[in-house]
């Protein structure tokens, strides 16, 4: 603003000493940021030379101040404590030691133990550990409390609004398939074709319909769908709590005696207990469909062929086993984000702390729990 | 005196390890406006969280009576039960953003009462012309601005004509006239319901103009620095702080 003036001066820092001990800083030309200006480490090297005993202003020659005027005056004032030198404002201009006086009026926030400790390691070691097993104690809580509540709606106790189960039903459920169908389909069309390339040299090309079936039914169906509920739902639920969290939207819930576990938690863990399997269902139906792509295309295989052998192939066993995980599995998902979003803290920035950490949490856990389901399934030898 | 309906004896507030303020001790009478005052980051809204019931104090940390009755100790069940005789007005209205404010005022009714659905509506829509927001029922709370959201908070706080209101920072980014209805409704409230009133603010104007009595926090010593009438506060306290608060300051300059 100030710095088109062709007919500023430059900033220009004299020094008189004085007999009684008085150094007076002639201050002369534009003191303005931005331009430049003469160094405090100047006055400290004055100070050090002469030491006076006060330091004076003279400004009869300053043009134009703003902020860079004053962080000089500042800095003076920090080296007069310093070095025991008393300091005369009366030379500065009005308006200057009106702000210098507003910027002392409140003493400097002490910060009480807040500043960075060094800690022991033990400290270190100990405060982890605890940190660990809170976390570990509100998991733990929280599905304690989730099984509550899926208890008092089982009892017809639950207090919570339908339209919220029905709206997160459409949510969770008709709104997923389109992506659902694709990966699906794609999953089934890639194991195919990959099926196709090895067992045609073995002259067994029809096996692809087994090897399709029994993928998409027992693993691939319920552990992609799994995956894509959790980055579409988990992460929304986290951040839909989270937002209501730092709108202190929960808040309100409790002060009215509601509690948030039965009123949000409780309508999403039940859509997703109900639609995870209904849309594993669909996804193993549309990986079948891709299987049969390939067959059609690049074996000679005919669509009654694929169709006798997927019916040969997958007897209620295989394909319930995929069921009873996709149940488990949308109350991981569910469970996953609506933990996080209750977790959340109180600024938008743990929102996305919040959503990233559901999905997080969430396809390890799905992944774990396949793991632990395939060994059941294998001792039982289902 | 019959007994306090809200009293605090040597409550320490607290986050964590971070101790906010210790040694609360006051009572708030039956159908009283009860302002609790104090500069910013002194720990006002803390100790609402605590009023409401959202905090619990640690324990041997102090206790909150209502009615006589210990708030902490009581069981989750009457916990709930007390609360929801409570009515609490959030610094931001914190409206449910899924529904609208119609849906809003009347969620505590159809939870908490048998009421015909046609009767609900009816109370709803007398909440929100309360509040001069009659005819935006249908609005959702991001269609509206934050005063309005506010007030839409506040009929839904009074929904179930509470015994107890809270308030956090009822008139702060409140123009003059929404903020002189709103210190009116509080007394209307008061005067007519007989609803013991619990205000969190620094507005002077409104202090003046509502509290029967006011806890005054100081931030640097982290206590309760008086208790009592603020108008009595500004002219007698003991405390120079609180003079010059109540004053806007002045004070601070004729002491100089």
């Amino acid at each position: 603003m100030v710095k088109s003036e062709s007919s500023q001066q430059p900033a220009v820092l004299n020094f008189h000493n004085e007999k009684d001990g008085r150094l007076t800083l002639e201050l002369q030309g534009a003191w303005v940021l931005g331009a430049s200006r003469p160094s405090v480490g100047l006055v400290e090297q004055q100070i050090k030379a002469v030491s006076p005993g006060t330091l004076c202003f003279d400004c009869g020659a300053l043009q134009h101040w703003n902020t860079g005027l004053l962080l000089f005056i500042d800095q003076c004032n920090c080296l007069a404590t310093k070095y025991s030198v008393e300091l005369e404002d009366r030379g500065l201009p009005d308006g200057v030691r009106c702000l210098m006086a507003m910027a002392k009026a409140v003493p400097e926030h002490e910060n009480e133990g807040e500043g960075p400790i060094e800690r022991s390691l033990f400290y270190k070691v100990g405060s982890r550990s605890i940190r660990i097993v809170d976390a570990a104690n509100e998991v733990f809580i929280f599905i304690g409390e989730a099984i509550t509540a899926l208890a008092r709606f089982a009892v017809g106790k639950a207090r919570f609004r339908w339209a919220d189960l029905w709206y997160t039903v459409q949510q969770c459920g008709a709104e997923a398939l389109p992506i659902v169908a694709l990966i699906s389909f794609l999953v089934g069309l890639i194991m195919a074709f990959v099926g196709a390339v090895q067992l045609q040299q073995f002259g067994a090309s029809i096996y692809v319909a087994d090897l399709v079936g029994l993928a998409m039914v027992r693993e691939m169906g319920v552990m992609m769908t799994g995956v894509i509920m959790c980055g579409r739902t988990g992460a929304a639920f986290a951040a839909q709590l989270g937002t209501m969290k730092v709108n202190e939207e929960i808040d309100a819930l409790r002060t009215m005696g509601l509690s948030p576990m039965e009123f949000l938690v409780l309508p999403r863990l039940l859509a997703l207990f109900f639609m995870l399997p209904l849309l594993v269902l669909f996804a193993n139906f549309v990986g079948i469909i891709g299987g049969l792509v390939v067959s059609l295309s690049m074996l000679d295989i005919t669509f009654n062929q694929y169709v006798n052998q997927i019916i040969q192939a997958i007897d209620l066993v295989n394909f319930s086993t995929g069921l009873i995980k996709s149940v488990v599995f949308g109350g991981i998902v569910a469970g996953s984000g609506c933990l996080r979003g209750m977790q959340c803290g109180n600024s938008s920035a743990a929102v996305g702390v919040a959503a990233t950490s559901a999905v997080v949490t969430g396809i390890t856990v799905l992944i774990i729990a396949d793991a632990v389901f395939a060994v059941i399934f294998n001792i039982l030898q289902i | 005196m019959s007994e306090p309906k809200i009293k605090v004896t040597n409550l320490t507030a607290a986050y964590g390890d971070f101790v906010i303020m210790r040694e609360l001790n006051f009572e708030i009478q039956r159908a009283e406006v009860f302002v609790i005052m104090g500069g910013s980051g002194c720990g006002k809204s803390t100790l609402l969280k605590y009023l409401t019931g959202l905090k619990t104090p640690a324990p041997g940390k102090g206790s909150i009576y209502y009615d006589g009755k210990n708030f902490n100790t009581a069981s989750a069940n009457n916990r709930r039960k007390l609360m929801q005789r409570f009515g609490v007005l959030f610094q931001g209205g914190a409206l449910w953003s899924s529904m609208t404010l119609a849906e809003n005022v009347s969620l505590p009714l159809e939870e908490f009462t048998d009421l015909r659905p046609r009767e609900i509506r009816e109370v709803v829509s007398f909440k929100l012309s309360l509040v001069g927001l009659k005819g935006f029922e249908d609005f959702y709370p991001s269609d509206i601005s934050g005063g309005m959201r506010k007030r839409a908070g506040l009929a839904r706080a009074m929904a179930l004509d509470p015994d107890v209101l809270f308030f956090d920072e009822p008139t702060a980014g409140l123009d003059p006239l929404s903020a002189k209805r709103l210190d009116d409704l509080i007394l209307e409230l008061r005067n007519s319901l007989g609803t013991t009133i619990v205000v969190v603010t620094h507005e002077l104007a409104s202090i003046f103009a509502i509290a029967d009595n006011a806890l005054f926090l100081d931030a640097t010593s982290r206590r309760q620095l008086a208790v009592g009438n603020p108008l009595e506060l500004r002219e007698h306290s003991e405390f120079e702080n609180v003079r010059t608060f109540l004053n806007r300051g002045a004070s601070s300059f004729k002491a100089d």
